[in-house]
């Protein structure tokens, strides 16, 4: 108990001290998830829109699908990206294992079917009403489109805090296709992973504060933006 | 010349049910008609139908601008609108609600700010032009969405039961203003209503609608004082069931 407390002290110390190794390695965090979930977001939000929006054959399956993603296992996803990008894999001569762009594309991977299953459920969650007093006013299809997405703006926006929450907290695939090489690829996750593996538990410790914190703030705007977007009638 | 409509052979079958069976009839233009009858008795699938909301399994929706034939499409489409029973009011502020309408069609920003506030005077809500749509009580919410099918000067319009669980209050300025639009003489109202009082003061025809049929259909007053058919007798003093 007594070793804890002491970690947790000097976890708060590195913190206030502005360590360049811990905020390096926040900094890169932020970084990773950021980006992955940029790019998430720009292929999850048209997909889930596309699916709630057009009628084609295999619609149910393909949002089936889609859920059936939402639960990946990382340590698989990691597993299929190392092997695409090892040496020997059909992008192995890209040379992007362990990286950071490696660890943006198993993110990505990852946060891909949040965001583009809850943008899905949020626009299929329409008032059909809504959808209704839309047409009634002369939309054309894509006119119709394009309102039915704007009035799912904000479940559209908690899918992507979502996906960001999922990328953030996210540590089997970035330590696979990562390395967790220091001061090139070693994230918040795999630093804790590592850190407490060796006993150091002031690093890992301080750095779990700020995930804590980084998570509490997700929370924080996902509450925030769920609730604009369920005004009471 | 503003817009008529009629239908011709109109049918609807809904899991197997004819909730509209074979309707003709053609509204006339520029009167307001209401259209009565019994829960489940077909008005509100009607009024969908005719507003090109739900295509019908048989008959056809005719429309004519003057004498001539108009297709049932888009630009039909755009004549017209219609107030749901339900709030349909989009999340966003009750002004962009009522410009909606506007923006589909094109029309400049700096216009659709002035029509809609005079649509929302209309219905007197002006004052909450900035409050989001989503926050207002029933009764606000219906005179929004009436002031938002105001907006677009509709030559047809579509009312499923606008004032039904509704205040005093919203009941009479909604009533108001439908009867301003009456007495301008240029648009042809459908109203589906319960509440006989606001059909007799409002309405030119009833039209009164029994298992997916026309029973009869005659001038307000005369078919709610003196109905011809027994079954809107029943109807009217409560002895017919849905």
């Amino acid at each position: 108990m007594q070793e804890m407390t002491s970690s947790l002290v000097r976890a708060f110390e590195l913190l206030l001290s502005l360590d360049p190794v811990l905020y390096g390695i926040i900094f890169l965090s932020l970084q990773v998830s950021g980006l992955a979930v940029i790019a998430a977001a720009a292929l999850g939000v048209p997909a889930g829109a596309g699916l709630a929006l057009v009628r084609f054959p295999g619609r149910e399956a393909a949002v089936s699908l889609l859920n059936t993603f939402m639960g990946l296992p990382p340590v698989v996803v990691g597993l299929v990206v190392y092997l695409i990008l090892s040496r020997s894999g059909p992008m192995g001569f890209l040379g992007l294992l362990y990286s950071p762009t490696a660890m943006v594309a198993a993110q990505t991977i990852l946060a891909f079917p949040i965001v583009a299953a809850l943008t899905h459920a949020g626009i299929a969650s329409v008032d059909p009403i809504v959808k209704d007093a839309i047409r009634s006013l002369g939309a054309t299809t894509s006119q119709a489109a394009r309102l039915v997405v704007i009035e799912a703006r904000y479940a559209i926006l908690a899918a992507v805090i979502a996906g960001y929450g999922r990328a953030a907290a996210e540590v089997g695939a970035v330590l696979m296709v990562g390395g967790n090489v220091e001061g090139y690829t070693r994230v918040m996750t795999t630093a804790i992973a590592l850190e407490t593996s060796r006993g150091d538990f002031e690093l890992a410790l301080a750095l779990g504060i700020v995930l804590l914190f980084l998570s509490l703030v997700v929370n924080l705007a996902l509450r925030a933006v769920q609730k604009r977007g369920a005004l009471v009638r | 010349m503003t817009l008529s409509l009629s239908a011709a052979g109109l049918t609807k079958i809904y899991d197997g049910r004819a909730v509209l069976d074979g309707l003709d009839f053609a509204f006339q233009r520029g009167k307001v008609h209401a259209v009565i009858g019994p829960n489940g008795s077909g008005k509100s699938t009607l009024l969908r139908l005719l507003s090109l909301l739900d295509p019908p399994t048989r008959g056809t929706v005719l429309f004519l601008d003057g004498e001539e034939p108009a297709p049932a499409d888009i630009s039909v489409r755009r004549r017209m609108a219609f107030v749901f029973q339900r709030p349909s009011l989009f999340n966003t502020t009750v002004l962009k609600n009522v410009e909606a309408g506007l923006a589909i069609r094109g029309r400049p920003k700096r216009e659709r700010n002035d029509v809609a506030l005079d649509a929302l005077r209309r219905v007197e809500m002006e004052k909450m032009a900035d409050r989001n749509g989503r926050t207002l009580s029933g009764g606000e919410s219906q005179r929004v969405a009436l002031a938002r099918a105001l907006a677009v000067e509709p030559e047809i319009l579509f009312l499923d039961e606008p004032t039904a669980n509704l205040d005093p209050h919203s009941v009479r300025i909604i009533g108001k203003a439908i009867e301003k639009l009456r007495d301008g003489g240029r648009t042809t109202i459908l109203l589906v209503t319960h509440n006989m009082f606001l059909a007799q003061r409002l309405a030119d025809r009833v039209v009164f609608l029994f298992e997916g049929r026309i029973v009869e259909e005659g001038e307000a007053a005369a078919v709610i004082e003196r109905p011809r058919d027994e079954r809107t007798w029943r109807f009217l003093t409560g002895e017919l069931a849905g």
